[in-house]
């Protein structure tokens, strides 16, 4: 018996421990090195996330069963009243897509028209959160997909209303992704409005985003929409990412302090959308997982 | 005897698996920075009791499949485990005999160094991250070590009895 051992000895004195706990830390150490310089150790990952795949789909059974059990027991009337609004939305969307299907005849013309590139539709597919990520300052999601569904790093998640973030690590069957909130994250955007090019940063709030890079005089107000540039590489163009929700010039400042609040709701959704954009002009993924684009900022 | 050991080794690993399915869980973003340190709670406790079976190595292994399992750099949580529960099994024969309250103090200067460690390495890895709400796990997690403390020595004594 282990505990018997332990009183009768003197356990002060358990042999090298020292030596075992140094080996180990300098162990670490060169684990992160290894890490953090390159790839060398997704092999690692893979098999350990695999391993741990039981237990997050365990971890989140009790809220799987919540979902399902409130959508068992819910009243006939709210079914119907549900079956109502959903087919007055239908009919609003059928009605608008008619319009658009002219405006994409349309455009798939001009740009013609113009020598340019055709607009390839973008591929998608929806994939499941498994899990958020515990460490708050790092806001990212495990989903249900991974390289043999076709999941690749960089590749853009995006929700009904907007984008969402993207993969850093594909898995065999899931996947990592960073959200647009996520501090390191940053994401080339436009001005709807004006086409006016910057770059988004995330915050570690899920609410905010920052886009410091904008002069005082920059043509910017509350409000605008900001969209997807596709400059980066990695996100297609002309999704939309956030909405303007303050812009504060300071005088005294050479760039104007502008913030503003992203269109997915970050940290309520439950099924997000992998793209598979067309091939990207550049094949320079800039803007990739964790080193803002610095180079970018100064464009502007 | 290999039964024998199986026996003796199921709580340590029942608990480390409660401990890591209680860090992944998703939680309200209002609780989520007071979710205590599970594993490292754990992991001090095992290696208060029995220092001779659990000591640096299953801390460092668990270490590793709590880094992937939060998706940090791999080796942050080892070393920062690893450091803790080797200060645990160092002064274990101290720890022992030193009064609930006096116990309490100690474990909150192990999971503020091991906070401390993340933090650390995060900092110099380059790794984005605002410092003020690390406190946190720290907090909850003494506040909660007497009631674990008994919990899990109910366990450890429950267990050895049968087996």
């Amino acid at each position: 018996m282990a505990a018997s051992r332990d009183n009768s000895s003197n356990p002060a004195r358990i042999p090298a421990l020292g030596f075992r706990a140094l080996a180990l830390v300098l162990l670490s150490v060169l684990l992160m090195f290894l890490d953090h310089r390159d790839k060398h150790l997704d092999a690692v990952r893979d098999t350990i996330g695999t391993a741990l795949y039981p237990l997050r789909i365990a971890v989140d059974a009790p809220t799987q069963l919540w979902d399902w059990i409130s959508e068992r027991t819910r009243s006939r009337n709210d079914l119907q009243r549900e079956n109502e609004d959903l087919r007055r939305e239908q009919q609003v969307i059928r009605a608008r897509l008619l319009t658009t299907n002219a405006l994409e005849a349309e455009n798939a013309r001009l740009r013609e028209m113009l020598d340019a590139r055709e607009q390839v539709e973008d591929r998608v597919r929806v994939a499941e959160i498994l899990a958020v990520d515990a460490n708050p300052f790092r806001h990212s999601l495990i989903i249900d997909a991974g390289y043999g569904d076709g999941v690749y790093e960089g590749q853009a998640i995006v929700d009904q209303d907007g984008v969402v973030g993207q993969v850093i690590e594909a898995g065999p069957i899931t996947s990592e992704a960073l959200l647009i909130s996520d501090p390191g994250h940053a994401l080339p955007v436009e001005v709807n409005r004006n086409g006016l090019r910057t770059i988004a940063y995330g915050t570690g709030e899920f609410g905010k985003l920052a886009l410091p890079g904008l002069p005082n005089n920059a043509d910017i107000r509350q409000g605008d929409l900001l969209v997807t540039s596709g400059l980066g590489g990695a996100f297609p163009s002309g999704y939309p990412v956030a909405v303007v929700s303050s812009v504060l010039r300071l005088p005294q400042q050479a760039f104007a302090e502008v913030q503003a609040e992203p269109v997915a709701a970050l940290n309520q959704v439950r099924e997000i959308m992998l793209v598979w954009s067309a091939p990207a002009v550049s094949d320079e993924p800039r803007q990739a997982g964790r080193e803002p684009a610095a180079e970018d900022a100064g464009d502007e | 005897m290999s039964r024998d050991r199986a026996a003796r080794h199921f709580p340590v690993i029942a608990t480390l698996i409660v401990a890591m399915a209680l860090t992944i869980m998703p939680l309200p973003r209002a609780v989520d920075p007071f979710r205590p340190d599970w594993v490292a709670l754990i992991m001090i406790f095992w290696a208060f009791s029995l220092p001779r079976s659990y000591s640096v190595g299953i801390a460092w292994v668990i270490g590793i499949v709590l880094d992937v399992a939060q998706g940090t750099l791999l080796g942050q949580h080892a070393l920062a485990l690893c450091v803790v529960v080797f200060l645990t099994v160092r002064f274990h024969l101290q720890m022992r005999v030193f009064p609930w309250l006096q116990l309490s103090a100690t474990v909150f200067a192990l999971l503020a160094l091991y906070q401390f460690l993340l933090f650390w390495i995060n900092g110099v890895a380059n790794v984005a991250a605002p410092a003020v709400a690390y406190w946190g796990p720290v907090v909850s997690g003494t506040l909660l070590w007497p009631l674990l403390f008994n919990f899990m020595n109910g366990i450890r004594y429950r267990v050895q009895l049968r087996a």
